[in-house]
């Protein structure tokens, strides 16, 4: 038996994944925290809903109603989309690279850190006095004149998420560039992988934006600066740009790894080899190039002009090219394929339609002169739910069915998998189908109540009927995986005929990964070996000492320390004791930064015997 | 120690900093970061451009600022980025007594730089009411300049840490990284200077 898989005492777990610096458990860590907090944004989602079942419903109050809408966009985008493809990255992009970790373990463990304790920052607030309510955008003027410490809550808990994620892919880009096995060429590395690399660009390039927009919304309201202070020559309009700098790349952030994901689904469950690998390549780089040219799409009503928004117009429109090219590349895998259907094939095929059709509101809503009709209509809303919960959330329930093996070590319940898909799929065309004509109608978005008799009452209850099917869906699912957890089938390495190399060791995988770093001889390395008749990979190294990182609780404390100090900046002009807070949590972030540079930590070794004790 | 990497001019290898695989990643794990920055000025430069005549009846900058004590700053901070060049280069050589010299040079040229940025900020409160609070060209301008003065001292306060750290144990495989991507960042600090210089101070002055 390996280490890892020891009995030990709760509080021995408890301090392991507390301290942990490994990239699989640290995978996990985000799994649990993203999966926690999308049943937080699920459950606003229903009471929105709730309250839009009927004309001039009084479930809950128009204040409460705000606060509503506005965590659960951030918590759906910022705290559960996000940490679960960083879960699925961390836990699967080292195996599929051949590396034994990341390049940072420790910043790895402090960038989870960092984004639980924003994520904590920002729904601390429902007991403070109320949760933030102007909107996931945070538009200025409300934004800056919103009563109590909401916002505040916004910016300090997106800060530290924020830097968290920064963190994660400076990570995951350094990994892949230096941490590849021997013969791992660019153009072997499997889709999701490519995807891991160049979301991490778009990280790099994006968030920084995120935080100069959240420092001056900060300076605004806790400090007194002017930015977006008309009175003192401010312009709110600085605001909108800077978060559509980062807020446009941000869904090629979510949504890049998806097309991953899938990618890899439909490889492995076709039998055959990625259709169009180049071209699926240079169609994710193109996407991500491409998603930095048109935030102003957002802001086509604002009044830039007709030559800002033709650019924009187009630039947005010629994205669809790419895509485009996807989606055909994913139906030329199927295409004579030996296809296997189980509940992670269902998630992709089900999102080949809904995609598309998300696809074409996105070139309807792009043409800049009749967005002026749909603008902050629901037809927005349904578009955007197609989109984020047609790809982002279905490839991160059909990775978390295709990797459960991988990183649980059994394998999802196939029946109740299937019923989780179909509830939920059916429940997602039925709350957001009709939404398109309820935009189209004249709906506007965030509204507390819509009239009696104006045609709006059927379509609002078919939608919250269908979201009940989608609450349906997710509960199948929790359960699935508190019955897999204990009752389930145990995984042997590689149970789907896998292609790549996270198929190639345990299941789930020991903590060093591989005792020798496998050679790799072309795109499918696994498949190309098993096609061979070998079966395994070939050792690209003899068997020697394997070089580990140690545990730190640092992380934990450095980003305690920072969440501390986010309460005095928040406090701090109507409490004199928050300047204990500001100044103790930062002595305590940034003492632990100085203590993790000054004391040398040179990880372990693995000796040589201890691996060959262990069982292959 | 078991893993002792101290160096020694026979067996050192050309560039200490990248001998290692921690030390390839921390080099590259660097540029990415300042990559990161890059954008986060960019950000900060283009708030700065769309608000440097929001004055709200308050000065403007050709009343505002001095281009001569500007000059010696801009001269101080480019001479701390030879500095650390040349320490990087004894570095590479395991000259390490000369390397924390040239270092020690770089920190209290940093050190100079930012008395006179605080200085300039004193004067520009004290004598003509130019505040952060007063108008949204003076929020951006503080904003803008204060994070670059803020670069400054985490970089002193970093460059401080790693020498005080090495000073008596010298030069090896495990610190020679940590050297060097400070000297990475110290120079960054300084590109994004001269464009302060650029688009702040002159185009301030003449534009």
């Amino acid at each position: 038996m390996s280490i890892a898989t020891q009995n030990k005492g709760f509080a021995a777990v408890l301090w392991d994944y507390l301290t942990t610096v490994d990239h699989k458990k640290i995978g996990k860590l985000y799994l649990y925290a993203g999966g926690l907090f999308f049943l937080l944004g699920g459950l606003e989602a229903m009471i929105i809903r709730i309250q839009l079942i009927e004309p001039e419903n009084d479930f809950i109050t128009a204040g409460l109603y705000n606060e509503m809408i506005t965590m659960h966009g951030t918590t759906m985008i910022f705290l559960a989309a996000m940490p679960l493809l960083l879960g699925l990255m961390n836990a699967i992009m080292p195996l599929q690279i051949g590396a034994r970790d990341v390049a940072f373990p420790f910043l790895n463990s402090l960038g989870f850190w960092m984004f639980l304790f924003g994520g904590i920052m920002l729904n601390v607030s429902w007991f403070t006095g109320g949760a933030p309510d102007a909107g996931w955008t945070a538009y200025s003027p409300l934004s800056t004149t919103s009563p109590g410490h909401g916002v505040d809550y916004y910016i300090m808990g997106l800060q530290l998420s924020g830097a968290g994620t920064l963190m994660g892919g400076i990570n995951f880009l350094v990994t892949i560039v230096n941490m590849r096995a021997p013969g791992m060429t660019y153009m072997r590395m499997p889709l999701f992988t490519w995807t891991t690399f160049v979301i991490s660009v778009l990280i790099l390039f994006a968030f920084p934006a995120l935080t100069v927009g959240l420092f001056l919304l900060m300076f605004d309201r806790m400090f007194g600066a002017a930015f977006f202070d008309v009175a003192l020559g401010g312009n709110s309009i600085i605001w909108q740009h800077i978060f559509w700098i980062f807020g446009h790349p941000e869904v090629y952030i979510l949504v890049l790894p998806a097309f991953g994901i899938f990618s890899d689904i439909f490889s492995t469950f076709s039998k055959k080899r990625l259709f169009g690998y180049t071209a699926m390549v240079f169609a994710t780089v193109l996407i991500a190039f491409l998603g930095f040219m048109v935030w102003a799409h957002h802001m086509f009503t604002v009044g830039m002009g007709p030559v800002a928004n033709s650019i924009f117009a187009i630039a947005t429109m010629a994205i669809a090219v790419p895509t485009g090219i996807k989606i055909f590349n994913w139906l030329l895998t199927l295409w004579g394929g030996q296809i296997t259907i189980n509940s992670a094939m269902l998630w992709a095929l089900g999102f080949i339609p809904t995609f598309t059709l998300g696809g074409m509101t996105g070139v309807m809503v792009a043409a800049s002169v009749a967005d002026y009709q749909y603008h902050d209509t629901y037809f927005v809303v349904a578009h955007f739910h197609y989109v984020i919960v047609g790809g982002v959330v279905f490839g991160i329930l059909a990775g978390c069915h295709y990797w459960w093996p991988k990183i649980f070590g059994r394998i999802l319940h196939e029946g109740m998998g299937k019923l989780t898909f179909w509830t939920f799929f059916i429940g997602f065309h039925l709350t957001f189908f009709i939404q398109h004509f309820l935009g189209l109608m004249g709906m506007p978005r965030r509204y507390w109540v819509f009239l009696e008799d104006q045609g709006l009452d059927t379509g609002n209850f078919i939608s919250t009927i269908g979201a009940f099917f989608m609450a349906f869906g997710v509960i199948v699912f929790l359960i699935n995986a508190i019955y897999t957890a204990i009752k389930g089938e145990k995984a042997p390495a590689d149970p789907w005929g896998g292609r790549t190399l996270e198929w190639a060791i345990a299941s789930p995988p020991p903590y060093y990964n591989f005792k020798q770093l496998p050679l790799v001889r072309g795109l499918d390395p696994l498949w190309i070996e098993k096609v061979e008749g070998k079966g395994k990979m070939t050792p690209a190294e003899p068997l020697g000492d394997v070089h580990m990182p140690n545990g730190s609780f640092i992380p934990f404390v450095m980003s305690l320390g920072f969440f501390i100090a986010s309460f005095g900046f928040i406090y701090h002009a109507t409490h004199d004791v928050a300047y204990l807070f500001l100044f103790g949590g930062m002595a305590i972030g940034l003492g632990s930064m100085l203590v993790r540079s000054l004391k040398d930590d040179h990880g372990y070794h693995i000796t040589k015997e201890e691996l060959e004790r262990e069982a292959d | 120690m078991s893993h002792d990497h101290s160096l020694n001019p026979e067996t050192m290898p050309h560039n200490p900093e990248k001998a290692t695989l921690e030390g390839k990643n921390k080099f590259l794990g660097l540029w990415f970061f300042l990559g990161g920055e890059t954008v986060l000025f960019a950000s900060l430069f283009g708030t700065y451009l769309a608000l440097k005549n929001s004055t709200a009846g308050g000065p403007s900058s050709e009343e505002l600022f001095g281009l001569e004590l500007v000059f010696i700053m801009t001269m101080l901070l480019l001479t701390s980025s030879l500095t650390s060049v040349y320490a990087m280069y004894h570095m590479k050589n395991n000259d390490f007594k000369k390397m924390q010299l040239w270092l020690g040079i770089t920190g209290l040229l940093g050190l100079a730089f930012l008395s006179l940025e605080i200085y300039e900020f004193y004067h520009y409160i004290h004598e003509y009411g130019f505040t952060f609070r007063s108008s949204a060209f003076g929020s951006a301008f503080y904003t803008l300049v204060g994070f670059h003065g803020g670069h400054v001292l985490f970089g002193l306060c970093w460059l401080t840490a790693i020498m005080v750290r090495n000073a008596k144990r010298g030069l090896n495989l495990y610190n020679a990284p940590k050297f060097n991507t400070f000297s990475l960042y110290w120079h960054f600090i300084d590109v994004v200077w001269v464009f302060i210089f650029t688009v702040v101070y002159l185009m301030g002055k003449v534009g």
